[in-house]
């Protein structure tokens, strides 16, 4: 592999660690924040679903990014992928749960702006729609499981310490199912763009099985989301376990389940042509954003119990950061284009 | 990957151990209460007979079982970092609820070393007010059980608990009474006095978990 590419692919692997350090504190942010799991247990369990939803199930999401800009030049990928990482960096230096999804939209955006490709703007009204929908359906998700396990856990009489183990490992599970989805939604934002212009070529592994090269991407991205999640996401686990509404282990249970449904429906491409085999509109595979389904679910317990506990600040504090973020990274994205092209004379696009 | 699982394993058989551990913990409330109803019996109608003074350390030995039980149960509760949203609402009950057991203690613990001259008219009386005590703290035993396994029953429970508290509160204000009446000497009358308080006041510490016990599962169910 030449040096210039392992550099440029330096910039997907510093998104995918922004990714590990913001997106995926989601998963396991309600069960390390609510104290119910320990940081380290949540790191690991995080980062080995994590590569393996990447590497299993991440194809269905690059496509559609893909559709949104092709962007075909490394240089251009670079400068992507850098403008992403580094605005969802300074997103997560505030602790804020933010969306690697909407940075790297918007950092795309830029570059079909900066290169005057064209914009297609079907794809973008659907990734827009699905940031409202994920929020909203990810709240009615949790509101309708917590009021179910409510009734079970009523009728059941589970002492109240074994009721905290069950918690405890279903947490785990949740955020293993969290973390796979993840991985396979959101490594498209990380390595979605290089997949044009990836530099590995297939591995054949016995005649047995074969690792195509974008698996191989997809894995060294898995990778970088996993160093992420170790480094740098305890801060945003916290910001979701405790700040947003003060959680018991059960809500946190409930909200990771939800989560991670609502990220597995947006990626799975089983799923999505089984409607469309019944004649029922598919599932747009869309990377999504983990942290609108981890606040959409938040809020939805919250309302459940009223709406009083649940600190509005924050929660304006963190959709502020929502709708700045795209916006910072196709700036970002642009200025970085714009040094790449006129100062290194780089082609960032072909 | 195995330290995860047996991690895992550890998990379920440390939550079983502990259940069974608060289950013996209440278990011995309960018989404490029963045991000291059976003390003051014998005190009163046997004072010099032998089997007194085994029945109180018999409760002494439950006693400290029970301080041991406690601890243990509060190593387990941080060590494992178990039940974080209710671990220190546990602790304060079981901590309040020990203390129930010494207020038993140390009644009987009074009636060894002092000797309470009870008149033969009081001994009724005083047996019908030990009576009450100990069915409040048997419904008190309820309430912490419901409290860990069936949320809903904690307040039925606890209603129990007060509506043998303000029985106990009437037999002790009657006795009381009967004691000043009498034409005992004063400093006997405010020994007696002394004793009939103490054993009231368990089935107040005993209203006023059940009063913290109703929060405390309020506090789960939202």
């Amino acid at each position: 592999m030449e040096l210039t590419i392992l550099l440029f692919l330096l910039g997907g692997l510093f998104l995918g660690w922004s990714l590990g350090a913001n997106d995926a504190a989601n998963v396991f942010g309600t069960a390390v924040g609510t104290r119910m799991v320990n940081f380290r247990t949540a790191a690991i369990i995080c980062s080995i679903f994590v590569i393996l939803g990447a590497v299993i199930s991440g194809a269905g999401t690059t496509e559609t990014l893909g559709k949104l800009g092709a962007i075909n030049a490394l240089p251009g990928a670079f400068a992507c992928c850098v403008a992403a990482g580094f605005s969802v960096y300074l997103m997560t230096k505030f602790g804020l749960p933010v969306s690697t999804t909407q940075a790297i939209v918007g950092a795309i955006i830029g570059w079909n702006i900066f290169t005057g490709s064209s914009i297609d703007f079907g794809v973008l009204t659907t990734i827009f729609a699905t940031w409202i929908i994920c929020p909203i359906l990810a709240g009615l998700i949790s509101i309708g499981i917590y009021i179910g396990l409510k009734k079970f856990i009523a009728s059941s009489k589970i002492h109240l310490l074994r009721l905290d183990a069950y918690t405890r490992t279903a947490l785990l599970l949740a955020g293993a199912f969290g973390a796979y989805s993840l991985g396979a939604n959101n490594i498209a934002n990380v390595m979605g763009v290089f997949v044009n212009i990836s530099p590995f070529t297939d591995i054949n592994v016995s005649n047995f099985f074969i690792i195509t090269s974008v698996q191989q991407l997809f894995l060294i991205g898995g990778l970088a989301i996993a160093v992420g999640v170790f480094t740098y996401s305890k801060k945003v686990m916290f910001t979701v376990g405790n700040d947003l509404l003060k959680l018991s282990p059960l809500s946190a249970f409930v909200i990771v389940l939800s989560h991670s449904i609502v990220l597995f429906l947006f990626a799975s491409q089983g799923i999505s042509s089984f409607l469309t085999s019944l004649n029922l509109p598919a599932i747009p595979l869309v990377p999504v954003s983990s942290s609108q389904a981890i606040v959409g679910g938040v809020i939805g317990i919250g309302f459940l119990k009223g709406g009083k506990e649940v600190k509005w600040s924050v929660a304006g504090k963190i959709s502020v950061g929502w709708v700045v973020l795209p916006i910072i990274t196709m700036i970002i994205a642009m200025f970085i284009l714009y040094i790449l092209t006129y100062i290194f004379n780089l082609n960032v696009v072909f | 990957m195995f330290g995860l699982k047996t991690s895992k394993i550890s998990l379920f058989s440390d939550t079983k151990k502990l259940e069974k551990d608060i289950d013996e913990f209440v278990n011995i409330l309960s018989e404490v209460g029963l045991a000291f109803k059976s003390i003051v019996r014998t005190y009163l109608t046997h004072s010099k007979n032998g089997n007194f003074d085994e029945m109180v350390e018999k409760v002494t030995e439950m006693e400290s079982k029970a301080d041991t039980i406690t601890k243990e149960i509060e190593h387990a509760l941080y060590e494992e970092t178990l039940i974080p949203d209710a671990r220190s609402d546990v602790l304060r009950l079981l901590e309040h609820l020990d203390e129930l057991i010494g207020m038993y203690q140390g009644n009987c613990y009074h009636f060894s070393i002092q000797k309470p001259n009870f008149p033969e008219e009081f001994h009724e009386d005083l047996i019908g007010l030990t009576e009450t005590v100990v069915s409040c703290v048997e419904s008190l035993c309820l309430t912490v059980r419901s409290f860990f396994r069936d949320t809903k029953s904690v307040r039925d429970n606890a209603h129990k608990v007060t509506y043998f508290e303000k029985e106990s509160d009437i037999k002790f204000s009657s006795l009381a009474r009967r004691i000043f009446n009498s034409d005992l000497n004063l400093d006997q009358k405010m020994h007696l006095r002394y004793f009939v308080e103490k054993i009231d006041r368990i089935c107040d510490q005993a209203e006023d978990i059940a009063d913290e016990l109703i929060i405390y599962s309020i506090k789960r169910s939202v």
